[in-house]
Parts: structure tokens; sequence; C-alpha cells
């Protein structure tokens, strides 16, 4: 029983070897052999003591450095919570800055262990690209951002328009169906990272700016006059945005998809980073219980302490704790909950059970 | 008295490839080339090996799948349903736009420059030492971002709205935006062709004109003005057709319409900064090699022909010159190399070539990276080889001719 699990696992990190030599050699074409078989992304990041996140160039709101130089964000939210999760501190995390381009390739070379970069979760990076797409922390659709002395209402209205992407992206993809199905045209211009798109925009050298509605709130957020541009009512694709780790790792993707998952079940369940201590003492809920590691063995199940969720949740907080002081309506950002309320109170999240 | 023996003609023994200075060197050039191509091989076979093991197979097929997305400068019919492959082919063509201009337009600003640092007169000769200074010494990548930056602080589109525009249209008819600039094209009408014919025909003449006057002035001295006969000849026939045909020839002006300008035609911001730091750049380089060339002429050939009542300019284009192309050549085919191979900073402001649809927004989505990558190089190989497959022909004709 151990051996076939050892067995199992060292197959897997073989597998996760050659990719990294696969992506170097499709530069050099020179990949010299894997070398001496290495542990898991799980025991990796133990061994390292840091956790290497992926995430955004910037995004305010999403990750973005503070004035500290501290990142912070939702998505860097996820990277802290697994840092939590496995190394028991919030701060064990190498943040990566990546661009729509660069993304894929730094997850599958192993240069970074997970991505959180608002990236949508698509039948073809799942499949075709091999990578885990662990669960969903925002469910969001691409939507277009104009300057309201163009005076325009609908993106029906945008024929002949030129438009800002961030190459790399679904969002190019949607575009250019969209406006093909529309039977209107547009000029693209290509752009890597946000940063770049924000002085195009406001110069006028493009007169509309598309991408994930969150993204474009956060954008608009950091303008020095945000009420000159509006957001069109249009949004033209589903965009479930959510972390990702390489195909083949399942026990390093159970780590991920689980640490948020604590959160999402402890906003359902109560749990908050103030009460969490109290409720820690032991409660009369299992599930609670369970979570809290108080009950049961779900921590050892994952490689982890017992106390994992729970120095998740009194370090970085609930979901709804960290969307309302990330990104909330309470914050420049103001994005209403929407489709990223609880199950319970009409929206789409839904943790599967602690059990 | 020596007596010169001669050497028994030896039989070829095996032990003399090891022990023969003559055979030696062939020996150990074999036993290189056989470790070479067995590190190739264990490369090739790893590399194949590896990507099994991962599950990726390489496959050209989805060079034949709809790319999916827009480019913004085609030069070929491109929708977002053609190919991955028409994607590339749009990304070739945009290359080499841009390389072709900006060869073009280095060896202009380079032949001036390098001819005018050698100037007498101090401040041109020092105004150009610090264009050369300034230009080669300063990354080319931060070249194409300094003038991309400008083009962008260039009054947007919306500033020639409205009833009293903040802009006007320089002439009535060239507008330039953040977004690039917009210059008259021409509209071809019937009987437009005829015209055109008539212009190749006059080019044509022109150089017959000046074979004539050269071969006119070695055979019996006498010298016919070129200069002024060839500006005619290039111009008059065509114009006057021109006017025959009842002006076949339209322009079409770019107006404002909508979100953006129409009509005529748009050189965008991309190519606009690429096209200009890569010329700027590279010029100066070239300046370089066109004052070393020059340098490289001995005086003595100058002070030759000013002695024979040469004038400042004749001696530059009919002595100097010609011999100093025989050094300038040489090193010209490397920059125009550098030309074509830098202009894939072109992802760097958003210009559609090779680089950026293949190799950037095919290879991101499809996330074919072995074959895309494969492409690319290939693509930049047969094109580097092309370059200097011509400039070597071109260095052929004009080299010293040893008779
Ligand atoms: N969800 C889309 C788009 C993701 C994306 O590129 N978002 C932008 C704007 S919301 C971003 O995060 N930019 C930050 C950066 O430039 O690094 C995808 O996965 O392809």
């Amino acid at each position: 029983m151990a051996d076939g699990a050892a067995e199992k696992s060292v197959a897997n990190q073989e597998e996760v070897n050659m990719k990294k030599s696969v992506i170097l050699g499709a530069v050099t074409i020179a990949s010299l052999s894997a070398g001496a078989a290495v542990a898991g992304t799980l025991d990796d990041v133990k061994a390292r003591g840091k956790l290497n996140c992926g995430v955004t160039t910037g995004l305010v709101g999403f990750a973005a450095p503070d004035a500290n130089g501290e990142w912070e964000g939702f998505d860097v939210a996820v990277c802290r919570a697994v840092a939590t999760a496995v190394l028991g501190d919030p701060t064990a995390v190498e943040f990566v800055p990546t661009t729509g381009k660069t993304r894929f390739t730094a997850l599958a070379s192993g240069e970074i262990d997970m991505l959180a970069r608002n990236t949508t979760w698509t039948f073809s990076r799942d499949v075709d690209l091999k990578f885990e797409f662990v669960g969903i922390n925002y469910y969001d659709g691409q939507g277009f951002m104009v300057p309201k002395e163009l005076g325009v209402t609908s993106a029906k209205d945008l024929d002949g328009a030129t438009v800002c992407i961030q190459t790399g992206t679904t969002t190019e993809l949607n575009l250019a169906d969209f406006f093909r199905a529309n039977n209107i045209s547009y000029e693209p211009v290509p752009i890597e990272t946000n940063a770049e798109a924000q002085p195009l925009y406001l110069d006028g050298a493009c007169d509309v700016y598309t991408t994930d509605a969150s993204g474009l709130a956060a954008t608009r957020a950091a303008f020095e006059n945000p009420a000159d541009h509006v957001v069109l009512p249009e949004i033209i694709s589903k965009e479930p945005l959510g972390p990702l780790v390489r195909h083949g790792d399942h026990e390093w993707g159970d780590v991920v998809r689980w640490s948020l998952n604590s959160m999402i079940a402890a906003e359902e369940l109560g749990v908050t980073s103030v009460n969490v201590a109290e409720l820690a003492g032991g409660t009369d809920n299992p599930e609670i219980n369970r979570l809290l590691g108080t009950e049961g063995t779900l921590g050892e199940m994952l490689g982890l302490e017992a106390d994992w969720a729970k120095n998740i949740i009194m370090n970085i907080g609930n979901y709804g704790e960290v969307f309302e002081s990330n990104i909330g309506e309470a914050t420049p950002i103001g994005l209403a909950r929407g489709l990223n309320a609880q199950w319970t109170d009409g929206g789409l999240l839904y943790s599967p059970p602690f059990r | 008295m020596a007596t010169v023996t001669e050497p028994p003609v030896e039989s070829f023994r095996l032990s003399m490839l090891l022990n023969d200075t003559r055979y030696r060197g062939y020996t150990f050039q074999f036993i290189a080339l056989l470790l070479l191509v067995f590190a190739i091989a264990w490369l090739g076979q790893n590399l194949i090996q590896n990507l099994q093991a991962a599950g990726l197979d390489i496959s050209w097929t989805f060079l034949g799948e709809p790319a999916g997305y827009d480019i913004n400068q085609t030069l070929i019919p491109y929708t977002s349903q053609s190919t991955h492959l028409q994607a590339a082919w749009v990304g070739v063509l945009n290359t080499l736009l841009v390389a072709f201009m900006g060869c073009v337009t280095a060896t202009v600003i380079g032949v001036i420059a390098g001819v005018l640092r050698l100037s007498n007169n101090w401040l041109i000769a020092k105004l150009m030492s610090a264009y050369v200074e300034a230009f080669r010494n300063v990354p080319v990548l931060i070249w194409i971002l300094i003038i991309s930056t400008i083009v962008t602080l260039l009054p947007a589109p919306r500033a020639y709205r409205g009833e009293t525009p903040d802009v006007e249209m320089l002439f009535g008819a060239i507008a330039y935006t953040n977004r690039g600039v917009y210059i008259p094209a021409p509209v071809w009408g019937p009987g437009s062709s005829v015209v055109v014919i008539t212009f190749l025909l006059s080019i044509v003449a022109m150089f017959a004109y000046r074979r004539y006057a050269k071969t006119l002035l070695y055979s019996t001295g006498r010298l016919l003005p070129t200069f002024w006969p060839s500006i005619g000849i290039f111009f008059l026939p065509a114009i006057v057709m021109f006017f025959i045909m009842g002006q076949p020839i339209s322009l079409d002006y770019p107006a404002l319409q909508g979100f953006n300008f129409q009509g005529g035609i748009q050189l965008q911001r991309p190519l606009i900064a690429l096209w200009l730091a890569l010329s700027i750049y590279t010029g100066a380089f070239i300046a370089e090699n066109v004052r070393a060339g020059i340098q490289a002429v001995s005086k003595g050939q100058t002070e030759a022909a000013g002695s024979l009542g040469m004038r400042p300019n004749r001696i530059m284009s009919l002595v100097v010159l010609p011999q100093a192309l025989r050094v300038i050549v040489p090193p010209l085919i490397s920059q125009y190399l550098n030309i074509t191979k830098n202009s894939s900073l072109a992802i760097a402001v958003g210009y559609a070539d090779i680089t950026a649809t293949l190799g950037g927004i095919t290879l991101n989505q499809t996330g074919r990276a072995i074959e895309c990558i494969l492409l690319l190089m290939l693509f930049y190989l047969v094109i580097s080889l092309c370059i200097s497959a011509i400039m070597n022909v071109y260095n052929n004709a004009v080299k010293l001719k040893e008779r």
C-alpha cells in the first residue's frame, strides 16, 4: 500500500520534471535529461520554505504592491492562504509578476508553483495546455470601458473603434468573436500589461479598453477621474477566474484547491478571522470542527498540520472578508458580490463539504 | 653538392592516420564531426523521449485551424477566421515590410551622416559625431519606446472633431494622430496603367541616358550634363501622360469618420516607432561604416583627382565612393541582418510582425511552443541567408576586379 503510493508519487514527480525540461527544450532545443528525481511540489515548497506564486504585473485590488512594496489583493490572498496552509506563514511567498503571455510558460516550466492571476478556466487551457484549475475565486465576464465624452451607450455602437487589449488572453479571442458576430469592425491595439494600456487609453490612442469586468473596475478606480469613464452594459463572455497548477501533481492540486475552499466554506459556516480563535476551541457544528482541525484528520490527509485551515482564516480571513477588504463595495473598486455571493445568498459560490 | 633525391613513393598505411602530420588533421576533424553528430542525435533523441513522456507530441495541425484573433496591420486578406498559418504569413510580410523600409532609410541616413561627419565644416561634423555616438550607444529597444511615446503625445483623432477643431490636418491632407499618421492614397482610375507604364519606361530611359553619357565620357571625353536631364526624363513623360489620359489618378484623402480617420494610407504608431527607431539606430552604425570606407581610400586619390581639376562633389562620387564601397558593403550586410533581426522587438510596441503573431499570440493561444519557435528560427534563418546572398552578389559586383 505504502509502496504503491510512493511509486505513484515518484511517477508524478518525474512527469513534472519532464515538463520542466520540455519547456527548456522548447527554447534551447537542448533538453538535457531532467537529472535526479526531486520531490513533488508540496515537498518542494516545504523544503524551500517559500511559495513561488505567479500574480499579475499589477492590478489594484487583485494583485499589486502597496506603498511598502508588500503585495496585496484578492488574488494575492489566495497565494498567502496556500503559504499559510503549507508553511504556517502568510508572508512566506515569493510573488512572481507575470503578463498574460508569460504566465503559462512560467507555470509549466516550474518557475512558479501556482498561478493566481485572474486567469479564465477554459477547456483548452485545462486540456491542451495541461493545467489544472483547482476552483473559481471570481465569476466574471468581459466588458468594455469608454470615455463618457464619446457618448457611446452600447458595445454594438463601437463600429470602427480602436480597442486596447492584453495579448495572450481570452479577451483577445472573445473580442474577435463579438465583433464578427455583430458584423462590425475594430482595430486591435495589442499590449502586454494593464499598466501599458492605461496611458494609451487615457491619451485616446484607443477609444475602448476591454478586459474582464472586474479588471475594468479595478483599472477605472486607479484613474484620476473615474467618473469620466463608463463601463458599457454588455458582458460578452463567461470568465470564471481561478487559481491553477500543473497537471499531474494531484497532491499539490489538492492543497491549493482546499485552501481556496476553506475560505469559501468558512464564510458559509460563519467562521471569520475574528471568531476563529474562539471557534477553534470546539463547537457543536462538526463541519466547523473538521474545518478547523479539532475533529477528524483532514489536515493530515493533505499532508499538512491539523490547524492549516484555522491558520488561513486567522491570518487571511474568510472569502467574504477578503472580498470586502480588497475589491468590495467599501473600496474604490466597489464591486458588488453579485454572482460571487454564497449559494445560500443566491450566488454561485459553493464549496464541497469538508468531510 | 646537394643531391635532390626523389622521396620514395610511400604506399598509404593505416597507421599514417595517426603518425603522419599530413593525415592526422583529417583524422581529428573526422572524430570531431562524429562526436558532433552523436551529440546532436543524442539531444534530439532526448527531446523526443521527454516530449513523449510528457504526452506532448510535435504536431503541425494547429497551423490549419482558425486563429481566432485579429491583427491590426494586414497586407494580405486576413480575418479572425483565417488559419494560424495565414496569421503567420501576415506576420512574415509585416516583418519584411518594416525590415525593407528600415534598410532603405537607414542606408540613406547612414550615407549622409557618414559623409557629413568628414565634412570640413566644424559644426556639421560635430553634429554628426553627436548623432552617431548618441544613437549607437543607446539600445534600440529604448529608441523604439521613446519614439512610440512621442507618437502617443500627438493629438488624438477626437481633437480633429467639431466645428472649430483643436488641430487642423497638415496641408488639409495629412492627419497626424497618436494612433499613427494618415496620408492620402492614390486611386487608380481607368487609363492609370498607361501613366504607370510611361513612368516605368522613363526610369529605364533615364538609366539608358546615364549609361550613354558615361560611355561617351570614357570614349570621347565629352561630358554630358546628367543631373537635370535625369530629373527631366524621370518626371516629365509621366506628368505629360497624366494630363493626356485625363488625370486618371486621383487622391483619396483621409477623413475623420466615427472613431477614426478613414481612407488614405495609414502608418500606424507601432510601424512608425519601429521603422524610425531601427532606421536612426542602424543609420548611426552605417554612418561609421561609410566613414571608415571613405577614410580607407588613400588621400593620394583625392589629391590626384583634385590636381586633374575635378570638383569636390565629383571626386567624392567618381573617385572616392566607388572605391569606398568595397570596404562599406561587407559590414553593411550585417547591418541589414541586424535590422531584420531587431525588428522582432516589434512586440514591445504591438507591431504585428512574425514574432508577435506566430511567436506571440499563436504560440500563447495554442501552447505549441516548440513548433512555433522552430518555425520562427527557420524563418529568420532563411531571411538572413537570403539577405546575405543578395548582398554578396552586390559585393562581388563592386569589389576590386583582379585581372
Ligand atoms: N481572464 C482573462 C484575462 C486576464 C487578464 O489579462 N486580465 C488583466 C486585466 S483584468 C490583468 O490581469 N492585467 C494585469 C497585468 O497586466 O499584469 C484571461 O485569463 O485570459
